[in-house]
């Protein structure tokens, strides 16, 4: 082997190496988060870990589902705002508006994903939290307010991915269903909406893992109280603002219930990033054809 | 009930196009509310003295020397790293199961919420590694939460640079190293640029994860060792300890506009490089 | 391609050098924990530094439980609680350095202005939900705490609500700020803080029939009282037995008596 490849072998390896850092920054991630929280879990019983009404980590007590709630709910109301009008927004944008207004929209859209979430959550303290509680009543600091909050901020994420999705449907079906004499609003419905589904999923469940793993927003807005929320103007704590709000002092067990709160947080998001990759490269391999 | 598909048309356009002007309004106002508080605060005293009195007067200076110097260690440690696999994965390898499980990594890192990075790093970096509270513990988390976008960016930087440039370059008989630094890679710049400059923006905005690597002291930060507050930092403690609504309002349209200016500049480069190879 | 890897790895050893040159001096002395103290040790640092400038003094907050991990793992010098140490936290060396009450607020509009302390002990536990039962309006109580970490709630906890857990549909905050300034915007909120942060924004309730003030303390007569301690590991560092001298000598004390705070002598 002359000089010259055996430099490029070496340079191989030195990549490889390299590319694996990703990999295994991931690994070291996972591998101490699972050994610091799995034996809590166990050691409390996951039931009682899981399903525990009770917060109070300086009596030992350690009982996730009112976060657990708390996100799920805050999930759930960020994503009802933002699915019906980040839809509606890419849909206008592509359908009934010209490609020219698209093209200025777009990358305000774009923009606005890269504002701070302390910055979304700011307005949500000086302007939605007070009109809530002047309007509603309760403390103003909510589920409701959170879930507006991250609705917004979900906002950019969807319309953008949902946008390039129904872009990618081939012209030649919106004409044949414009030749049939559907109406666009028919056509929308009844083809481009079905064709870019799995797109529009994705970018959904794209929108969703932003949604939960949301502190800063969230711990803003939200009232950060330890029980479970009785309604939409109740007070709510998410997994992720108790990690913040008791990481600095966390010792001994605590810390680790709060790596077991990461640990289940972690697979959840896991979960929903397997399924967006899975739905997304369907999509790429439904429009090739 | 089912309306006639006219009416039903030009319900839906009217529904929709409320929908959306009203999203883009609420989209827009936030930009503007701030600017418009925040522009009066800004000042070349405010950007150029340090916080007073825990940030109650005086300027944010050191916040935004924290910044720079953060997010300036975050770049230097993730290039190399994700420019590197880049490399790995589009020139030196096929598609296999080695580069599989390596974008998986990758694509999984990038979803991680930036809390558990916060909690990650406060652990490894601040308590068990011993830097403390530090724009080395702030970077190297950071430099991790940015690695993903460097990669994926810097792939699709490299993968548009046609084959023929490859081509000429192994018939004039460049080794693959050669081809690679003297020819992919100065034309894949703009793309790898724009990923850098989009990991800046996002390196700007990042708050859970640096307030508890880096810290939140408000002096001009010493060494890699000593602990700085970024201007997200700073904005997120003004604002919600009701400091100084003013200089809130004023740090948080310097960040605005940091964001406006790394989004155009990402613009530009991006629509400079897709003209150069359309 | 070869001079831009020269000048990195030349940058890079610059910054390595310009980090171990900080590290090895040992002339930083980082503060953390408690924010009831933080504002306070700002102030501290603030003058210490004209004097010394040598020395950097970097403050954090984080709350008092965060600075007592900090000062026992060795993140910080020295760190503060706003609340006595529990048994298992004796081992570390503490020194007072002022004296604070405990102040609970409301909101400037509220008509209520005096409770007494089983009232307070009621509200927090949940038991007491409306206004009209202190002889205010008739409105929910919005009732707002610290985080579990927070010395400023550990001293709440033992001198307030005894056994009592502070039920579960309070608002939590993580600084004494962030609890004045929410209790400022809501007319219908109560919370406690550090009674040297109170200001124009929220006011002091009476409790039983004692207000808070430095005489109150003095004579005992107050007695929702916490020490502020500044712990360290063993003996301090020369750097951090310099700004703890400081802190405790007729300067650094004149301050907190400016501040709102009770002096040590």
């Amino acid at each position: 082997m002359n000089r010259l490849e055996k430099k490029d072998r070496l340079i191989r390896l030195a990549l490889l190496m390299i590319a694996f850092s990703a990999v295994s920054i991931l690994a070291v991630i996972t591998i101490f988060m699972f050994e610091q929280g799995t034996p809590i879990m166990f050691k409390y019983g996951l039931k009682s870990f899981l399903a525990g009404s009770d917060w109070y980590p300086s009596e030992k007590i350690f009982g996730l589902w009112p976060m657990i709630v708390g996100s799920f709910y805050v999930t759930l109301g960020a994503l009802a705002i933002g699915v019906p009008f980040g839809l509606a927004c890419s849909v206008v944008l592509t359908e009934f508006s010209s490609a020219r207004l698209r093209r200025i929209i777009k990358p305000v859209i774009e923009l606005l994903a890269g504002i701070p979430s302390v910055v979304y959550g700011f307005m949500g303290m000086v302007i939605l939290v007070p009109f809530i509680r002047k309007t509603f009543g309760g403390p103003g600091l909510s589920v409701l307010a959170a879930s507006i909050i991250l609705g917004i901020m979900i906002l950019p994420t969807i319309i953008s991915i949902s946008i390039d999705a129904i872009l990618a449907i081939p012209p030649s079906y919106r004409a044949g269903s414009i030749a049939l004499g559907a109406t666009p609003w028919q056509t929308v419905r009844m083809v481009i909406l079905p064709a870019a589904r799995s797109g529009i999923i994705a970018s959904i469940i794209l929108g969703m893992g932003r949604a939960i793993g949301e502190t800063m927003a969230v711990i803003m807005v939200a009232g950060n109280a330890v029980g479970v929320p009785g309604s939409l103007l109740a007070p709510v704590r998410t997994l992720t603002s108790n990690i913040a709000l008791e990481m600095g002092y966390a010792a001994g067990e605590h810390r680790q219930a709060l790596f077991a709160t990461g640990v289940i947080l972690f697979i959840i998001i896991m979960i929903l990033n397997t399924i967006a990759n899975v739905t997304s490269s369907g999509r790429k391999r439904k429009t090739k054809a | 009930m089912s309306l006639d598909p006219r009416t039903s048309q030009r319900v839906a356009r009217t529904v929709l196009w409320g929908m959306t002007i009203l999203t883009v309004a609420v989209l827009l106002f936030i930009i503007f509310f701030i600017l418009r508080k925040g522009l009066p605060a800004l000042s070349l005293e405010f950007l150029t003295k340090n916080p007073v009195d825990m940030g109650k007067e005086g300027g944010i200076f050191s916040t935004i020397i924290g910044t720079l110097v953060l997010t300036a260690l975050a770049i230097l440690i993730a290039t190399p790293l994700g420019v590197g696999t880049a490399i790995y994965l589009t020139e030196y390898t096929w598609e296999n199961a080695v580069t599989r499980v390596i974008r998986f990594g990758a694509e999984c890192l990038a979803g991680i919420p930036s809390i558990i990075f916060g909690l990650f790093g406060f652990i490894l970096f601040v308590t068990k590694l011993g830097f403390g509270w530090s724009i080395l513990s702030g970077g190297l988390t950071l430099a991790f939460m940015i690695l993903p976008t460097i990669i994926r960016t810097s792939e699709e930087a490299i993968k548009s640079v046609p084959a023929a440039y490859r081509q000429v370059s192994f018939s004039l008989g460049g080794t693959k190293w050669q081809t690679v630094t003297r020819v992919v890679l100065p034309a894949a710049l703009p793309g790898i640029v724009t990923g850098i400059i989009l990991s800046i923006g996002r390196s700007i905005g990042e708050t859970a994860a640096v307030i508890f690597t880096a810290g939140s002291a408000l002096r001009i930060p010493t060494s890699l060792f000593s602990s700085s507050r970024t201007m997200s930092v700073h904005f997120y403690i003004l604002a919600r300890e009701g400091i100084s609504m003013p200089r809130a309002y004023g740090t948080a349209a310097v960040l605005v506009i940091a964001i406006l200016i790394v989004n155009i500049a990402t613009y530009t480069l991006m629509n400079k490089f897709i003209k150069k190879y359309s | 391609m070869r001079y831009p890897l020269y000048l990195v790895s030349f940058l890079l050893c610059l910054v390595l050098s310009t980090a171990c040159a900080g590290r090895r001096a040992g002339n930083d002395v980082i503060v953390a924990g408690s924010t009831s103290i933080q504002p306070f040790a700002d102030k501290w640092a603030e003058i210490f530094i004209k004097t010394r400038p040598d020395l950097g003094v970097s403050v954090q907050g984080g709350g008092s439980s965060a600075g007592i991990q900090a000062c026992k793992s060795g993140a910080c010098q020295i760190g503060m609680s706003s609340r006595e140490l529990k048994a298992e936290e004796k081992d570390l060396h503490e020194i007072v350095v002022a004296r604070d009450g405990l102040a609970i607020i409301v909101h400037p509009s509220n008509p209520v202005r005096a409770a007494t302390l089983s009232e307070i002990k009621q509200i927090f536990a949940g038991d007491l939900a409306n206004w009209k039962f202190l002889g205010g309006p008739d409105k929910a109580i919005t009732v707002v705490t610290r985080e579990e970490g927070s010395g400023t709630r550990g001293a709440f906890q033992e001198l307030v609500m005894g056994k009592t857990r502070i039920f579960r549909g309070a608002i939590t905050e993580d600084s004494n700020g962030t609890v004045r300034e929410i209790v400022a915007n809501d007319p219908h909120s109560v919370g406690f803080i550090s009674l040297g942060l109170v200001n124009g924004q929220v006011r002091a309730l009476s409790l039983d029939g004692v207000e808070g003030n430095e005489a109150n303390i003095r004579n005992g007569r107050y007695r929702l009282v916490r020490p502020f301690l500044f712990l360290t590991r063993g003996e301090p560092t020369a750097a951090a037995r310099a700004f703890i001298d400081f802190v405790l000598s007729d300067e650094g004390q004149s301050l907190v008596k400016n501040e709102g705070l009770i002096p040590v002598k």
